[in-house]
């Protein structure tokens, strides 16, 4: 795959227009802001890994002065005085780390970066349908990530209400959540904008021959991913949009009556009369939000499962097993994620009939990701695997996701959640999935489609190293926070849970989890060393140097900077036709006739 | 019944807390089986199909319905079996026995306000008879709390404008924790207690050895008066507002032609709205108490209320 060729033209000679940060800033190509959106959203990804360790330092040490914090924020910040942080500005750590790892940097990842840039490509598309709304789904995502950030700067700070916002708490909080709400809702702008386009994208650019059941899975996976995003941010916005009203306007969308904080009623002021708020349901906000974040669950693992499938299959040099169901699978899970939001609030008194209805459909999500995840493990059957970089991470994903998957039972069955619910176990579950699985399939990807992005390869042993110290460590963070979440730790602890006197003996495993996201944070620096300086110095690569099947590898690497393809392609054949019998090599790409 | 304690986890000291635990290592059983199953037929594709590795394969099958089917089938059943088992557990754990003593819970930021039947009234502390059911009735006066008790295994949220419940039987004398499970605050992790389990005849010097304030039912007939619900509610042969009496439970017509239960959620929205579930045949003469009555007294009025008898029905 390093083979480099004298006669390749060199990078500005295919590609006239080099990235330039000026071209990039008026750029509708998809290739361009999909690149934007990577690295805007790695920075992000990295912002909330900071955030963390911040916030571990707090739960290992809690009240010890963070050694160098004085010369990062000041001595007399009102942040961490004296080094020492105080609850106001954990919380806020807190629920901006949520916020920021969900909205701006694995959903970027996932559908900006890695959706935008291939998907046109793996069409045999020179672009998407709306070249521009691609554009303004990337500037007001930048634009939310920056009112995000900026609002660290406010007095009182951040929002600090948690990543889910839930009123009445948010709604008598500082400026901050004023600032989450306006962020939110310009992401969301983003994400409808991207959805649409996604979706028309696909209906509409096949190129001929590329039939729905011959799309790479990488592509139904978007498909699916844009339809949950489409459905369920509305409900999200307009949630925020009555957040808003009821923190900037006083009305009480969220507020019931009866209200006392800090020894006051709460009210409103209309007209010069004085009357008192109130009428409002709390709960309404976390039925509309969860009416949201449970699909927004299954955007953050669907592509990833896309983009598993892909580097499996083409390691494997093995068609994918049971694609068609596959296909049928991820879009059944696509439908049944839309009805179980409400089993993040099976502890909120909703009733015992409505409960066992989201739990019925909260069993049943399951299976199709079963069907999803063991197809792809059959697809390793009869294979001539290569273990390289991208391969490893993609079969990392599958027992991280499965651990992921598998502790969501006691969660998913109401009964058991009662005693689990807003533990460390919670929090356990999903980073399982989010992190050790879909983080996994990501940085998989990059290491995959690095060389059809820059026209270079990565290093394969900085790779390695990356990938078995990341794959160690993130099990070392995560596997003690079962035990703490079995004896009840809550999340959302300022003080590390300092007065859960009957876990002290599972509490001392935080130093050890500290300890091992610092090092995790170490382990990241062969990649950011490899992206570097393989993005310069990386050995060159033609245009397929996977072997692999799918439409993109038919375009030079990197792609033409004007319409992809020097001649649009002709897909003659399903996406991952590997070691078919009778044929002279072990893959047979779809545009070869 | 406590078969097994798990030195990790916390005690078992409630009635349910074992068959919790049991349906949870059931479910991490399950969980580990199948994880490792995944994990060897990982390792033993990898080994055996590794490039340039003489294995036979021409076996393999692109698809198999039979297998695929396997795979689906059979989870399908495994959860739908866990569905039903945890689902009849569930409604035990979440319907109060009739027989329950009812103590009323008020979270606030951030600190736990707590009222026995007998007038006890305590904060961050909980006393309970160990052997007794007890159903505690919760709503909280600011933001959304969770009283959690890790070692009945139960917990459940305490949200404002709402009553929630939760129920337990303690097993074990002893001192356990409460803690709040939802994040309500700068002092969220601050906002513990503790439940002291004692024995019933314990329980009974404590309640007699507490200053006796007034049951909940005889405050609240006080608040009844002191506040002129009496003469709109009560007196006279034409009242200006529904009879009481006998009201609680009961399904009540409304104005516009629906028909509500007049549970505590009723009453309490009745007190500090009247207009929002207006009683057919009666005039909207009562004001709100919003902002007049705090939780407790509100709480105090609908025991007030529960208590009134039914009316005696003419024999037909």
């Amino acid at each position: 795959m390093t083979s480099h060729s004298p006669s390749l033209p060199s990078k500005a000679e295919r590609n006239p227009a080099a990235f330039s940060f000026r071209a990039a800033l008026v750029s509708t190509d998809h290739k361009v802001i999909g690149i934007l959106y990577g690295v805007t959203a790695l920075t992000f990804l990295l912002t909330g890994f900071l955030i963390m360790m911040l916030m571990r330092w707090q739960l290992a040490y809690p009240g010890r002065a963070l050694p160098g914090a004085s010369a990062l924020f000041g001595s007399n910040s009102a942040r961490m005085p004296g080094g020492v942080m105080v609850p106001e500005f954990y919380y806020q750590l807190g629920a901006m780390h949520g916020t920021i790892m969900v909205f701006l940097a694995i959903v970027p990842l996932l559908v900006g970066a890695f959706g935008t840039y291939l998907v046109p490509l793996q069409l045999g598309a020179p672009n998407t349908a709306f070249p521009r709304l691609t554009r303004l789904g990337y500037w007001s995502y930048l634009a939310g990530g920056v009112v995000w950030l900026s609002s660290f700067a406010l007095p009182g700070g951040a929002a600090q209400s948690g990543w889910t916002s839930y009123p009445p708490l948010s709604i008598i909080a500082g400026h901050g959540q004023t600032f989450w709400l306006i962020g939110m809702i310009l992401i969301i702008v983003s994400s409808i904008a991207g959805a649409i386009n996604m979706i028309v994208t696909i209906i509409q650019l096949r190129v001929i021959g590329l039939t729905y059941m011959r799309l790479p899975f990488f592509v139904w996976s978007q498909l699916v991913t844009a339809f949950l995003l489409l459905l369920a941010f509305p409900p999200l916005g307009a949630a925020g949009i009555l957040q808003l009203m009821d923190r900037v306007v006083d009305t009480s969308f969220f507020l019931p009556s009866g209200l006392v904080v800090s020894g006051a009623a709460l009210t409103a002021n209309v007209g010069g009369q004085t009357i008192p708020r109130g009428g409002g349901s709390a709960l309404l906000w976390q039925h509309l939000f969860w009416f949201l974040a449970h699909p927004e669950v299954y955007v953050l693992v669907l592509p990833a499962m896309g983009m598993v499938a892909e580097i499996l299959a083409n390691n494997a040099r093995k068609p994918l097993w049971g694609y068609k169901s596959m296909v049928y699978g991820t879009i059944f899970l696509g439908v049944m994620s839309m009805l179980v939001w409400a089993h993040h609030m099976f502890l909120t008194g909703m009733g015992t009939v409505i409960t066992a209805f989201f739990q019925a459909t909260t069993m049943i999500v399951s299976i199709p990701s079963i069907i999803v995840l063991t197809a792809l493990l059959a697809s390793l059957w009869g294979g001539a695997i290569r273990f390289n970089t991208p391969m490893l991470f993609a079969l990392a994903f599958l027992p991280m996701f499965g651990i992921g998957g598998l502790t969501g039972l006691p969660l998913g069955l109401a009964v058991t959640d009662i005693h689990l619910h807003d533990t460390y176990y919670v929090i356990d579950h999903f980073h399982y999935i989010v992190v050790c699985g879909t983080l996994s399939a990501i940085f998989g990807g990059i290491y995959y489609w690095f060389p059809k992005v820059t026209g270079r390869a990565m290093n394969e042993r900085l790779g390695r190293i990356h990938f078995w110290s990341s794959l160690v460590l993130l099990n070392c963070i995560f596997m003690p926070m079962f035990i703490q979440g079995m004896a009840g730790v809550s999340r959302r602890l300022y003080d590390g849970g300092l007065s859960y006197a009957h876990a002290q003996p599972v509490l001392k495993l935080n130093v050890f989890i500290t300890h091992a996201a610092f090092a995790l944070a170490l382990a990241q620096i062969p990649f950011i060393v490899n992206l570097l300086w393989s993005l310069r110095r990386g050995p060159r690569v033609e245009a397929n140097p996977w072997q692999a099947t799918t439409l993109e590898w038919a375009a030079a690497s990197p792609p033409l900077a004007q319409g992809n393809f020097e001649t649009p392609p002709v897909a003659h054949r399903g996406p991952c036709e590997y070691s078919v019998p009778g044929k002279d090599k072990d893959y047979t790409p779809q545009w070869e006739q | 019944m406590s078969i097994w304690n798990f030195p990790l986890f916390p005690k078992q000291a409630s009635s349910y807390a074992w068959h919790m635990d049991l349906m949870y290592f059931v479910l991490t059983g399950l969980s580990v089986f199948f994880f490792i199953a995944v994990l060897l037929v990982l390792a033993y594709f990898g080994i055996k199909y590794r490039k340039g590795s003489k294995a036979d394969r021409t076996l393999a099958s692109p698809d198999n319905n039979a297998l695929e089917l396997t795979w689906t089938i059979v989870p399908t059943i495994m959860a739908l079996a866990m569905f039903v088992w945890a689902t009849l557990f569930y409604f035990h754990v979440t319907q109060p026995p009739a027989d329950s003593m009812e103590i009323f819970v008020v979270g606030k930021q951030w600190m736990w306000k707590i009222q026995h039947p007998e007038g006890q009234r305590e904060i961050n502390e909980l006393h309970v008879p160990v052997g007794r059911n007890v159903k505690l009735t919760m709503t909280s006066q600011d933001v959304i709390h969770d009283f959690f008790i890790p070692e009945f295994r139960t917990k459940a949220d305490v949200v404002p404008g709402k009553y929630t419940q939760q129920w337990f039987r303690a097993t074990v004398p002893g001192e356990y924790h409460i803690f709040c499970a939802q994040y309500c605050g700068t002092e969220h992790s601050g906002m513990v207690g503790r439940v002291v389990a004692m024995k019933p005849e314990d329980y009974e010097n404590w309640l007699r050895g507490g200053a006796t304030g007034l049951t909940p039912s005889m405050a609240g007939e006080q608040l009844f008066q002191k506040l002129g619900c009496v003469s709109c509610h009560l007196s006279g042969d034409t009242p200006r507002g529904p009879k009481l009496a006998g009201m609680a439970g009961a399904a009540v017509k409304l104005q516009n032609g629906q028909t509500v239960t007049a549970d505590d959620d009723y009453l309490r929205e009745s007190i500090l709205y009247p207009n929002a579930k207006q009683v057919f045949g009666y005039p909207l003469l009562m004001p709100t108490f919003e902002g007049q009555v705090s939780e407790e007294e509100i709480r105090e009025l609908i025991a007030y209320i529960k208590s009134l008898a039914a009316p005696t029905q003419p024999s037909k």
